[in-house]
């Protein structure tokens, strides 16, 4: 989203929850929407965006619009029935849309060969009729290479891709979990060799586009930035208590206003707090 | 006038709102060529090609879930699962997704998509084509869900469904889906969402009823004019028109709700709970629920099971001998 241009303050004010949020504190952190940069709304159910973005690639062909859509998901997406009945209807209307899938081979605790016995997620496309493609995920290049192929395709009528860009979970999968009860620690630092942006970085600097006085002059100028606008954000209020009512349907049916004026009769709640 | 089912007014209403509206597409299993397996999208594709009537793999989370992504970008999908007890492999993307879509991006997004789908039973249908889920839906904020039992409303509330812009669950009732005619106005009309109808008017009790159940019960009452009973057809589930249910109840004093789902968290539980807290100093009896049981729906004895006119007679003489 935000590569897209969506601001900082307003992003950073949907992990606070707050009322700088576009989508009035309704989720956790990270299930961001906003129409702004076509970022549609995250659900924390694994691969239920799939089908969906294979309905709105159909729309987009049954409109004449040259848009692709592009439906990210993980390696654990991809034993969900959502993915297979998504990479079906992709195939079979050659609907114009890009799944990308990020392997980090960890979904929390299970690794990719507990997920699949296939020889990888790309292979999968094959069945559905569809080109697969598995890139080195830590390859800046690589990736854009193979989504842009896969985008022109969709554009020009070709259908669906699926690209698999295969990389690691360096961290844990939420503040909650402890990667050291399932996994091995030399994994994780033989992959910490191959961090993407070292690969980058690198890269650029062999091609003479990046230099460290840029690197150290970006990294202050963003920091300050981010700094910034957290302590912009932390300065939102909460959403206003009867907002809770609004957006369940377009217009507010009776039972919403009766169960309104009903909040707004009792005392306002301590506010609720993140479990540890 | 002709004189149609609810087959014919429920494809008469696609006919009028794909002709009025390019956005309105028809989806799912054997909706295109085939014209659905009841008949009610016949033609459809003959009249606006395979885009806009959208034969689909047999998956009905893909059908839903393709609905909702097409209405997010601007379309106006008008899915059909066909039987809607084959409902639930979309379960997550209606109740997780759809339903949930507005409030979970802050009003940005929405998806208004119907979701026709025969319900109940009487068709010898077994466990697997002939349930009734509505509570379900109806317990999911978000939802609209809507059964009308006669081929005029069932015309006027599908053209003002697909005109909202809130996700509809629309039900019709199969048991009466040939059975129940009327006689259709042509051209576009609506039936406003949310408005229940008296269909019969009384004082000596309240019987509410939706679906092919109305029928029953309008057997029933008409069976006994000394009940002097007031029928109410909801129409539309949810929103629940409660008081037009409270305005007749405080009249009668009596109530009686026909369900065909089972008993236990059926819709009728809640009709009960919302007319005692408004219509408490009125009533001169208990809430009779007459309902299916709480078993899987039958086969062989599926007679038995629905709440059938000569059942809910006894049931509502015993509600008018009832004293305190």
């Amino acid at each position: 989203m935000l590569l897209r241009g969506f601001p900082l303050v307003p992003y950073l004010c949907q992990i606070f929850g707050n009322a700088g949020d576009e989508t009035k504190g309704r989720q956790m952190p990270s299930h961001m929407a906003s129409r702004s940069v076509n970022q549609v709304s995250w659900s924390s159910c694994i691969g239920t965006q799939l089908p969906q973005a294979v309905g709105a690639a159909m729309a987009a062909r049954i409109k004449g619009d040259r848009t692709v859509i592009a439906a990210y998901l993980g390696d654990g997406a991809s034993s969900e029935g959502d993915f297979h009945v998504a990479m079906n209807f992709a195939g079979v209307f050659k609907a114009p849309v890009v799944f990308i899938c990020q392997n980090n081979h960890w979904a929390i605790s299970v690794p990719t060969a507990k997920q699949t016995a296939s020889e990888s997620i790309a292979v999968k496309a094959v069945a559905y009729g569809f080109p697969g493609v598995k890139v080195d995920g830590n390859d800046a290049v690589a990736v854009y290479r193979a989504v842009k192929e896969a985008l022109d395709r969709a554009r020009s009528g070709g259908g669906p891709t699926l690209v698999e860009c295969e990389t690691y979970r360096i961290g844990a999968h939420s503040s909650s979990d402890d990667p050291t009860r399932y996994r091995d620690e030399q994994e994780v630092e033989q992959w910490k060799k191959r961090d993407p942006l070292e690969l980058l970085r690198s890269r650029l600097q062999a091609w003479g586009l990046w230099t460290a006085r840029q690197e150290d002059e970006l990294r202050a100028q963003v920091l300050e930035e981010v700094n910034g606008a957290i302590a912009e954000a932390e300065k939102k209020p909460d959403p206003a208590r009867e907002s809770l009512f609004d957006d369940v349907y377009a217009n507010q049916p009776w039972s919403l206003r009766e169960q309104r004026e009903e909040l707004l009769a009792s005392p306002p709640a301590a506010r609720a707090k993140q479990s540890p | 006038m002709p004189a149609w089912n609810i087959i014919q007014a429920v494809n008469d209403a696609l006919r009028i709102e794909m002709r009025r509206d390019p956005r309105v597409v028809v989806m799912g299993e054997d909706v295109g060529k085939f014209g659905g397996v009841f008949r009610a999208t016949l033609g459809l594709i003959e009249e606006f090609g395979a885009d806009r009537v959208i034969d689909t793999p047999l998956a009905e989370a893909g059908i839903i879930g393709a609905a909702i992504g097409m209405a997010m970008y601007g379309l106006r999908p008008v899915p059909e699962i066909q039987f809607s007890d084959f409902i639930f492999p979309a379960f997550d993307q209606i109740v997780n997704e759809l339903a949930k879509l507005r409030y979970r991006s802050g009003g940005q997004y929405s998806a208004p998509v119907v979701i026709r789908t025969p319900v109940g039973g009487g068709i010898k249908g077994g466990h697997y084509h002939s349930q009734s889920p509505e509570a379900l839906f109806i317990h999911t904020p978000g939802l609209q869900v809507i059964c009308p039992s006669n081929p005029v409303d069932a015309k006027g509330l599908l053209i003002s469904a697909i005109r909202q812009d809130d996700p509809v669950i629309f039900m019709e009732p199969k048991r009466v889906y040939r059975a129940a005619k009327g006689e259709v106005p042509e051209g576009e009309y609506t039936v406003p969402i949310g408005e229940a109808k008296v269909v019969r008017e009384g004082r000596g009790m309240t019987v509410i009823a939706w679906g092919a159940m109305l029928h029953e019960a309008q057997q029933a009452v008409e069976q006994a004019p000394e009940l002097d009973a007031e029928l109410i057809d909801l129409r539309t589930l949810w929103p629940l028109d409660v008081e037009r249910l409270a305005r007749s109840v405080r009249k009668t004093g009596r109530c009686a709700i026909v369900q065909e789902a089972p008993r236990t968290c059926g819709f009728a539980a809640e009709i009960s709970a919302l007319i005692q807290e408004r219509c408490f100093t009125s009533l001169e009896a208990p809430i009779a629920r007459i309902t299916g049981w709480d078993t899987p729906f039958p086969y062989t004895l599926e007679n038995e099971y629905l709440p059938l006119a000569p059942r809910i007679l006894g049931a509502l003489r015993g509600l008018k001998a009832y004293e305190a």
